[in-house]
């Protein structure tokens, strides 16, 4: 993958790029996303993948001016605007999946295919989702992976905690990261999508870990039964990391619908 | 020197092993650790150790918000200082204070603000703080990285709200109002003087700075180690400007325990001491600091938040520790003396918040204490800053004669007169 930037009104937007076929926006979710990711190296091997960073991820600068839901959707129309595609598939995880659902049901006729990852967005109170906020690192893996011994292996890799250089670096790009997802997310990741759901006009596939401890599968049906035909993949031996874990089933399913 | 006896009210019943059994004392705390009806002595003898502090010549007596935690049982501080208004008579009511960016709308504040203010003759010193990530942010739900934004909107809205004398509309990002016009307004003009708990961030430094309030360091951990922060404000003082560095455009918090001496102050109070840094701060870290509530800029200084716990926590802290290490300034009246001073002087700070009682201290021992050092300490310290001594700006104008609360006569036995109650209100 390349990385790249492209400028629109808010902000100076990195963006990974690869492979080679039909345009695909891949949204990235809270924890980030890298060069090394699997399931861009998956997508890149069908489509040619476009993967914006949200300002403040990425090594970049957050910004001040994207504040709410709304902000944040029409961000990412400037950013398909700006990178000149047409009616590309759309694809996001979890915080990502949000926007690109909030993106289909806000302009239904722009998207025809859409591909949401154990997406955030909805809240049923009988299945509340862990505060992820007040998550210590060493908490994460038992909510993001099927194998958290694994999954934390891979979060830590190369990372020296004891560091108090590697530390402060590490609290100034979780800030800036998280401070931004904080807006979609904090306290409650609800923004209101359930009311406007109906609005999505693509052909829509809904993919889930089976053991995704962070946004629980019964979630995944309930985002089935607000966009109409849409179909929803169940993935085993996979967590909120489906992405990492089992990126050539989400690839497959993505190109299912494309 | 203005000192303010200042009291956290900790819920004193949680059990030896709360740090071992309990999640957290802030946020989540277990609710079956909260006896309602044992609350009714709590905060009655509280709020009469705040009022015997204003028998005893303190210039004010403080309070502040916290919400869902085990050592601050005081989510109103307004309702507190209200009964303290009209059972005290000289001390200031240092409200320290509402957390404005949590008030919907915050005119909300303006307004009992100013009711504080009426109702004690203009005693009240307004606090702003921008609260804490755990009652900000996990227990009120404000998005950390807009807190600010809202902060500095409720701020303006406040000021105007109180210095504006024709209704205004006010078309804020939070707040859309058309008809601002407050009522009552507060006795002190253009409003009472206001202070700022902060933590170490540059941007709260120049606002206090460039409104001439006061920068108070609200800490748990002394003066030791407050140092480098409260040099960084002065610094900050310097660099922005200031047309003074007057030691009143600082506060500072301390624990302090008077005894007749060092030992007997540690038989005294340690068990209190101890209470308090290991049940009382024993706060999950993952609620200190919610990612986007600090700003790049502060996080980069390198200021960890203050309720990160020190390596290794405090429970390994001792008595001797505490004291050594300046968490607590504690021993006979002159050991007592000697420490202040030289934190009033080593940090340049005028106002002191004196934390007297500390975790489940009982009255008795707290009125000890506090006697104590209003009698023995306080008189000696007085002239720390003789050049300073007219600084006004910082602390309470109250009216010269102020009404008597409880003070009606009995009730007439025939219809009273017709003559006015009261003389007209002379014009502005």
């Amino acid at each position: 993958m390349q990385s790249k930037t492209v400028q629109t009104k808010h902000a100076a937007v990195r963006y990974l790029e690869g492979g080679s076929g039909e345009p695909l926006v891949f949204l990235h979710g809270a924890g980030g996303m890298t060069e090394n990711d699997p399931l861009l190296a998956e997508l890149a091997s069908r489509f040619h993948v476009y993967a914006p960073f949200i300002p403040g991820y990425g090594e970049t600068e957050e910004c001040e001016t994207l504040r709410d839901m709304l902000d944040f959707a029409l961000h990412g129309w400037d950013v398909v605007e700006a990178l000149g595609l047409k009616n590309p598939i759309l694809v996001g995880h979890s915080m990502g999946g949000m926007i690109a659902a909030e993106m289909a049901a806000l302009a239904p006729n722009d998207v025809s295919r859409l591909a949401l990852i154990c997406p955030a967005g909805l809240w049923l109170d009988e299945h509340p989702i862990v505060d992820m906020f007040s998550l210590l690192p060493f908490e994460m893996p038992k909510y993001l992976f099927h194998d958290p011994e694994a999954g934390a292996a891979q979060m830590t890799s190369g990372l020296d905690m004891s560091d108090p250089k590697f530390l402060q670096t590490y609290l100034v790009r979780n800030a800036r990261q998280l401070g931004m997802a904080g807006k979609l997310l904090f306290p409650i990741p609800e923004r209101g999508l359930a009311e406007r759901l109906y609005r999505v006009k693509a052909k829509t596939v809904i993919v889930w870990g089976e053991s995704d401890k962070m946004i629980p599968p019964v979630y995944g049906p309930a985002f089935q039964a607000k966009i109409a035909g849409a179909k929803l993949v169940k993935v085993a031996e996979a967590g909120h990391m489906v992405i990492s874990e089992k990126p050539a089933e989400v690839a497959k399913a993505v190109e299912a619908v494309a | 020197m203005k000192f303010t006896w200042f009291n956290l009210m900790p819920w004193p019943y949680l059990p030896d092993d709360f740090r071992e059994k309990h999640h957290s004392v802030w946020v989540d705390i277990d609710q079956r650790l909260f006896d309602p009806a044992k609350s009714n002595a709590v905060y009655n003898t509280y709020m009469d150790l705040l009022e015997y502090a204003d028998t005893l010549g303190f210039d004010g007596i403080g309070v502040n918000e916290h919400h869902q935690n085990g050592y601050g049982i005081m989510p109103s501080p307004n309702i507190i200082a209200a009964g303290l208004a009209r059972r005290t008579k000289n001390a200031a009511l240092v409200v320290l204070g509402n957390s404005i960016a949590l008030y919907n709308p915050p005119v909300r504040v303006a307004e009992e603000f100013a009711m504080l203010d009426c109702i004690s003759g203009g005693r009240l010193v307004a606090g702003f703080p921008v609260g804490t990530s755990m009652d900000t942010n996990y227990c009120y739900g404000q998005i950390p990285a807009l807190t600010r934004e809202k902060y500095a909107e409720a701020h303006d809205l406040i000021i105007k709200a109180w210095t504006t004398r024709d209704p205004f509309a006010f078309n804020g990002r939070y707040n859309k109002l058309r008809h601002v016009n407050i009522w009552p307004r507060p006795i002190q003009q253009p409003h009472p003087p206001i202070h700022i708990p902060g933590g170490g961030s540059v941007e709260t430094y120049d606002f206090c700075i460039d409104n001439t309030y006061s920068y108070s360091y609200l800490s748990f951990s002394g003066y030791l180690r407050a140092q480098a922060l409260m040099d960084g404000y002065w610094r900050r003082v310097e660099e922005r400007g200031a047309p003074d560095k007057s030691p009143y455009r600082a506060g500072f918090a301390q624990t302090i325990c008077v005894a007749e001496t060092d030992e007997e102050a540690e038989r005294l109070y340690w068990p209190h001491v101890s209470y308090f840094y290991n049940r009382c701060l024993h706060v999950y870290p993952g609620f200190a600091d919610a990612p986007g509530y600090r700003t790049i800029k502060t996080i980069q200084t390198g200021a960890l938040s203050q309720y990160a716990p020190p390596r290794g926590g405090y429970t390994q802290l001792t008595w001797k520790d505490l004291v050594e290490g300046g968490h607590v300034i504690a021993g006979s009246p002159e050991t007592v003396r000697q420490r202040l001073e030289e934190l009033a002087k080593g940090l340049h700070v005028g106002n002191i918040f004196c934390l007297m009682h500390v975790g489940d201290m009982p009255a008795e021992k707290c009125m000890y204490s506090t006697k104590l050092f209003a009698e023995k300490v306080m008189p000696k310290l007085r002239n720390v800053f003789p050049e300073f001594a007219d600084d006004e700006r910082f602390w309470t104008h109250p009216l010269q004669q102020r009404a008597v609360p409880g003070s009606l006569g009995p009730a007439p036995t025939t219809a009273p007169g017709a003559a006015p109650a009261r003389a007209p209100i002379p014009a502005e």
